[in-house]
């Protein structure tokens, strides 16, 4: 059966993007951020997965207000990233792991979550800067799965839900017969408002409460509703939901391999958590 | 039935089902920004741009003023904005600036203070 070998929170700011196109990791603004990593690569060498499981949010590249599904899934051989509108550079296709999609897709209705599937799926940068940042020199025999939560549009799907969507995950992963080993990511946050007279909002210390939570007790997070959520941690800081469901899907105990916790990067509070199965 | 009861968080409008009702012709247009032939019909005429995405008075207003707070109130999404803001190379230190009254700088130190706490 497959291995989980552990799961990565991380910010997905688009500026980041420019940051690696222009090289620019060692500059004093960035240099905070991008030396979080390195202690993470260490792991990553270590534990060597073959397939990562993403857990995101899109921006609008993939997916308009036309058509909004709460939970969705790629089942592609291939995802590629395309222009977003704001200027940051295109990068190459990653590849995709239809066996692992198409037994999640089976695994995880049978759980009654009926998820979207998408046999094509763009992939905007809540997908690709997370891949680029963990694996800065491409891994190109790395597989990947996109599972898309609708951060967007409320009504979003609740903490709860999303931390039990990751424990279905977690049971279809591991029931998977194939002697791969899997990460899974979770992207986006932490605290940051973009718009509204609130905007620049930053909760630092919801932020590190929230971490080491994560790590020790994710039911913690469910005692808040989504409300309560964008109130502490501003209106995208509720991508914190795709933190939720990576843990979840880790399972019952971890231990944190690696954290870092710098602000700003733009408008937000940049995490990186790294978490071993235990 | 009871009008909906709505939680109040203060300089904050969660985008619900009301707002993407009212905003849907102004985030479509947005979206279609994703092109790069459509920034340029874009820029060589917005009035001409929002009328053939149907967007209603108070939105073109909005648009062609680059007035980001009355985008929101007539239904505008963030992600969907930032595209427009990307037209015209803003950042969201910019946006973020213009919503809150301050420089771009005085928005920046503020993130940053964020920092020390």
């Amino acid at each position: 059966m497959a291995k989980i070998v552990g799961g990565i929170n991380v910010t997905h700011v688009p500026y980041i993007g420019r940051a690696i196109a222009g090289n620019l990791q060692q500059d004093a603004y960035w240099k905070p951020f991008f030396d979080g990593f390195p202690p993470v690569h260490a792991w990553l060498d270590k534990v060597k997965p073959d397939v990562a499981v993403v857990v995101y949010n899109d921006h609008g590249l993939n997916f308009f207000l036309d058509k909004m599904p709460t939970f969705s899934i790629g089942a592609a051989a291939e995802y590629s990233n395309a222009d977003e509108g704001w200027g940051i550079p295109t990068v190459a296709p990653f590849k995709g792991d239809q066996d692992l999609s198409w037994h999640l897709i089976d695994s995880l209705i049978e759980a009654e979550f009926d998820l979207t599937t998408c046999q094509e799926m763009l992939v905007d940068h809540a997908f690709t800067l997370p891949l680029e940042l963990l694996w800065p020199t491409r891994n190109a025999a790395l597989r990947t799965v996109p599972i898309c939560q609708n951060t967007v549009q409320f009504p979003l799907p609740s903490a709860k839900r999303c931390l039990a969507f990751g424990r279905a995950i977690n049971k279809a992963i591991e029931s998977w017969d194939s002697d791969a080993r899997v990460v899974v990511l979770g992207t986006g946050g932490l605290s940051h408002q973009l718009e509204g007279t609130r905007a620049g909002f930053i909760n630092k210390k919801f932020d590190l409460e929230f971490m080491d939570k994560l790590v020790s007790d994710p039911d913690w997070v469910t005692q808040y509703s989504n409300e309560d959520l964008v109130e502490l941690t501003g209106t995208q800081g509720i991508e914190l939901l795709n933190w939720l469901t990576c843990r979840g899907a880790l399972g019952g105990k971890v231990k944190a391999v690696h954290t870092n916790y710098h602000i700003p990067i733009s408008n937000t509070a940049a995490g990186l958590l790294a978490m071993e199965t235990v | 039935m009871a009008p909906k009861t709505k939680r109040v968080i203060p300089g904050t409008t969660l985008f619900d089902g009301d707002m993407a009702r009212k905003g849907y012709a102004l985030n479509k247009m947005c979206f279609s920004f994703n092109s790069e032939e459509n920034r340029q019909e874009f820029l060589k005429d917005p009035g001409a741009y929002c009328d053939k995405f149907g967007l209603n008075e108070q939105q073109k207003k909005a648009v062609i003023s680059l007035q980001v707070l009355d985008m929101l109130a007539a239904g505008g999404n963030a992600y969907f904005i930032a595209k427009l803001g990307g037209i015209y190379k803003l950042d969201m230190q910019d946006v973020g600036a213009q919503q809150t009254g301050v420089t771009k700088e005085e928005f920046q130190a503020k993130l940053v203070a964020a920092g020390r706490e």
